[in-house]
C-alpha cells in the first residue's frame, strides 16, 4: 500500500513538470525571429503556402488559444505534419524511438559493466596506485567530447582492426548487438567516470561499516567480501547516479547517433534541422523530454524495489 | 612538530591567498590554459597564413616546413586554423559562462532568501529545464533562433543558469540561518544590502568553483559539439568542432585532420579541469 501511494505521489509531482515541458516545446515556434511560417518555408514560399501554415498552426489566434490547440492535438497523438516527408511527424518519430531506446539501454548496461570492476579495484586499496589511476580517469574523460571518443573508436576498432562495422543499426539481434557496440561504448565511456566516482565513494563507506568489520572478523575477505557483502549495498547508489545522469545519457545518444549514422530520433532531429522540418524537430524535442521524465520515474520505482529500507515518506 | 604545522587549523588561520602556487594541479592547469590563451591571442604572429586562405595546389598535405601540421582538403593550413579556432572557441566559452552565472546566481538568491512562492516558481522552472537533456534543449534553441554566435550564448544561458540557481539556493538556505544575517536584519539593513553585501560574498565561492571546474569545460564541449554537428559558428570561420567534422571525411587516409583539433579540445578541457580542481582545494580547504 505504501509503495502504491509513493508511486501515486511521484506521478502527481510529474504533472507540473509535464505541463512545463509542453509549454517550452510549444514556445519554440515563437522564438523563431520574424514570421515563423515565412522563416520555416524559406524565401521562395508562396503567400498561399504561408497563409496555409498560419491557419494550420493557428498562428493568428491569441497565445493561450494557440497553446490549447497544441495541447488538444497532443493528447490526440497529433504532432503535426512533416514538411519534408509529408507524413505525420508522429509516425516518423515513433518508428525510430526503438532504435534510440536500444542505444540507451545497451549503453547503460555497458556503463555499469565498465564502472563496477574499476570502482571495486579503486576501493579495494584506498590511495593505492590503482586507486590513483582510476581517479585520474575523470580528469581526462570529462574533457573529451563524446563525438571525438566515437571517432577514435571508429578509427581503431572499425577501420584498423575491422572488428566492428563503421556505423548503422544492423539487422537481427546479433546484428544490433554488433553494430551498436561501438556507439554504446562511446556513450558508456562518457558516463563511466561519473558512476565510478560515486560508486568508489559509496564502496569505501560500506567498507568502513560495522557489518563489514563483523564479516572480516568471521574470516570473510578478498573478492568474496567485496562481491557478497560490499557490492550489493554499493550498487544502489550507482543506480541512483545513473538515474540522475539520465539526461546526460539520453543527450549523448543524440550526438552519438549522428557520429555512427544510427537511424534513431537523434539522427532524425539533426536531419530535420537541416531540412528545416520544424514539426519533426519540435516532436523529437518533446519525445526526448518525455523519455527523461519517464526514466526518472522508473529509477525512483526501481530504487524502492532495490532497497527495502527506503521510506515512502515525502 | 611537522604534524602540527600541517594541521588544517594552521591553514585556516592564515590568509588563503599566497598559497595557491603550492597546488600542483592549479599551477599545471594555469600553465596549460595560459599557454593556450597566449597562442590564441598571438595567432597572427605565430603563422603567416590566414585561417580561411585556400591553396588548391597544396591540398591534404602532410606536415612540412611550410605547413607545420599539414593542410586540409581545401589547402588551408591546419596549424593556422587550430590557432584561430582556439580564438573563437575560447572566446565563446568564456562569454557563455558569464551570462548563466549571473542569471543563475540572481535567481538562486531570490529563491533561497525569500523562500515561499518565489522559491516554488523558480525551482519548478529548474525542474522543467532539467527534464530536457542538455544537448537536446541547446540544439533545439540554436535551431529556432537561427545560426550564429548570439544564438549559442542565448541557448547556453537558457540551459546553464539552472545549476547556479541550485547551488546558490542551497548555500543561502544554510547561510540565512546564521547569526550575522540576523544581526544585519535586526540592524535594520535593507534586504538588497543584506543579500548583496553580507550573504552573497559568503556563498558565491561555490558558484565560482563550479563555473571554472565544470561549466567552462562543459561549454567548450558544447560549442565544439555544435560545430561538429554543423550548428556552431557558421563556416568558413575556423572552429575545432567543424575541423573535426570535416576531417572525418578523410579519416581512412588522413586521420590527423580530425585528431589534431581533437587533441586541442582534450588538452584545453584538461587545463580547465585542473584549474577548477586546484581552485576548489584553495577556496574550500578541508572539503572535497
Amino acid at each position: 500500500m505504501a509503495r502504491m501511494s509513493f508511486i501515486l505521489h511521484r506521478l502527481l509531482l510529474l504533472v507540473p513538470v509535464a505541463v512545463g515541458v509542453t509549454i517550452i516545446v510549444f514556445f519554440m515556434i515563437h522564438l523563431i525571429p520574424g514570421d515563423p511560417a515565412r522563416t520555416i518555408l524559406g524565401l521562395h514560399a508562396t503567400p498561399h503556402a504561408i497563409a496555409e501554415l498560419h491557419r494550420e498552426w493557428g498562428l493568428n489566434r491569441p497565445l493561450a488559444s494557440q497553446y490549447w490547440l497544441f495541447l488538444d492535438r497532443l493528447v490526440h497523438g497529433d504532432l503535426g505534419q512533416s514538411l519534408y516527408y509529408q507524413t505525420p511527424a508522429r509516425e516518423l518519430i515513433f518508428s525510430r524511438v526503438p532504435v534510440t531506446v536500444w542505444l540507451i539501454v545497451y549503453a547503460a548496461v555497458l556503463a555499469i559493466v565498465i564502472s563496477v570492476p574499476l570502482a571495486m579495484l579503486a576501493a579495494s586499496r584506498k590511495n593505492g596506485v590503482r586507486d590513483q589511476a582510476v581517479r585520474a580517469i575523470p580528469l581526462v574523460g570529462l574533457g573529451m567530447p563524446q563525438f571525438l571518443t566515437g571517432i577514435v573508436l571508429i578509427y581503431l576498432f572499425a577501420l584498423r582492426l575491422k572488428l566492428f562495422p563503421v556505423g548503422g543499426y544492423g539487422s537481427g539481434l546479433g546484428g544490433h548487438l554488433r553494430s551498436m557496440f561501438l556507439p554504446s561504448l562511446t556513450v558508456a565511456i562518457g558516463l563511466a567516470p561519473v558512476i565510478i566516482r560515486s560508486l568508489r565513494a559509496s564502496m569505501l563507506e560500506v567498507l568502513g561499516s560495522d557489518y563489514v568489520t563483523t564479516a572480516r572478523s568471521k574470516g570473510v575477505h578478498g573478492s568474496r567480501l567485496l562481491i557478497r557483502h560490499v557490492l550489493r549495498n554499493a550498487v544502489i547508489p550507482a543506480v541512483t547516479v545513473l538515474g540522475i545522469n539520465i539526461g546526460f545519457l539520453v543527450g549523448t545518444t543524440l550526438i552519438v547517433e549522428n557520429v555512427f549514422a544510427i537511424p534513431g530520433i537523434g539522427q532524425l532531429m539533426i536531419q530535420s534541422i537541416f531540412a528545416r522540418d520544424f514539426p519533426v524537430v519540435q516532436g523529437v524535442t518533446l519525445v526526448f523530454g518525455v523519455i527523461v521524465v519517464l526514466v526518472n520515474l522508473l529509477t525512483d520505482v526501481a530504487y524502492t524495489a532495490l532497497d527495502p529500507r527506503v521510506r515512502f515518506g515525502r | 612538530m611537522t604534524a602540527l604545522t600541517a594541521a588544517p587549523i594552521v591553514d585556516l588561520a592564515r590568509p588563503r591567498a599566497g598559497r595557491w602556487y603550492r597546488q600542483p594541479a592549479l599551477v599545471a592547469g594555469l600553465a596549460l590554459t595560459g599557454a593556450i590563451l597566449i597562442m590564441a591571442i598571438a595567432a597572427p604572429l605565430l603563422t603567416s597564413y590566414g585561417p580561411t586562405t585556400q591553396d588548391l595546389t597544396a591540398t591534404l598535405q602532410g606536415p612540412s616546413a611550410h605547413h607545420l601540421l599539414g593542410t586540409d582538403d581545401l589547402g588551408r593550413d591546419t596549424w593556422t586554423r587550430l590557432l584561430y579556432g582556439a580564438r573563437v572557441d575560447l572566446r565563446v566559452a568564456f562569454l557563455a559562462v558569464l551570462i548563466p552565472f549571473c542569471l543563475g546566481t540572481l535567481l538562486g538568491c531570490l529563491a533561497g532568501y525569500f523562500g515561499g512562492w518565489v522559491d516554488q516558481v523558480i525551482m519548478r522552472l529548474v525542474d522543467i529545464v532539467v527534464a530536457f537533456p542538455f544537448y537536446v534543449l541547446i540544439i533545439a534553441l540554436v535551431f529556432v533562433l537561427g545560426p550564429g554566435e548570439r544564438s549559442i550564448y542565448i541557448a547556453i544561458a537558457a540551459v546553464g543558469w539552472v545549476s547556479y540557481a541550485r547551488i546558490i539556493r542551497g548555500e543561502i538556505l544554510v547561510a540565512k540561518r546564521q547569526e550575522y544575517v540576523l544581526a544585519a536584519r535586526s540592524g535594520g539593513l535593507p534586504t538588497r544590502r543584506i543579500i548583496g553585501r553580507h550573504v552573497l560574498p559568503n556563498v558565491i565561492t561555490q558558484a565560482i568553483v563550479y563555473a571554472l571546474s565544470v561549466d567552462m569545460v562543459q561549454d567548450i564541449l558544447a560549442i565544439v559539439t555544435l560545430g561538429y554537428l554543423g550548428l556552431g559558428i557558421p563556416p568558413p570561420a575556423a572552429d575545432w568542432g567543424s575541423m573535426i567534422a570535416a576531417g572525418q571525411n578523410f579519416i581512412t587516409t588522413h586521420w590527423e585532420l580530425s585528431f589534431i583539433p581533437g587533441i586541442a579540445v582534450v588538452v584545453t578541457g584538461l587545463g580547465l579541469s585542473l584549474i577548477g580542481d586546484g581552485l576548489a582545494d584553495v577556496l574550500r580547504p578541508g572539503q572535497s
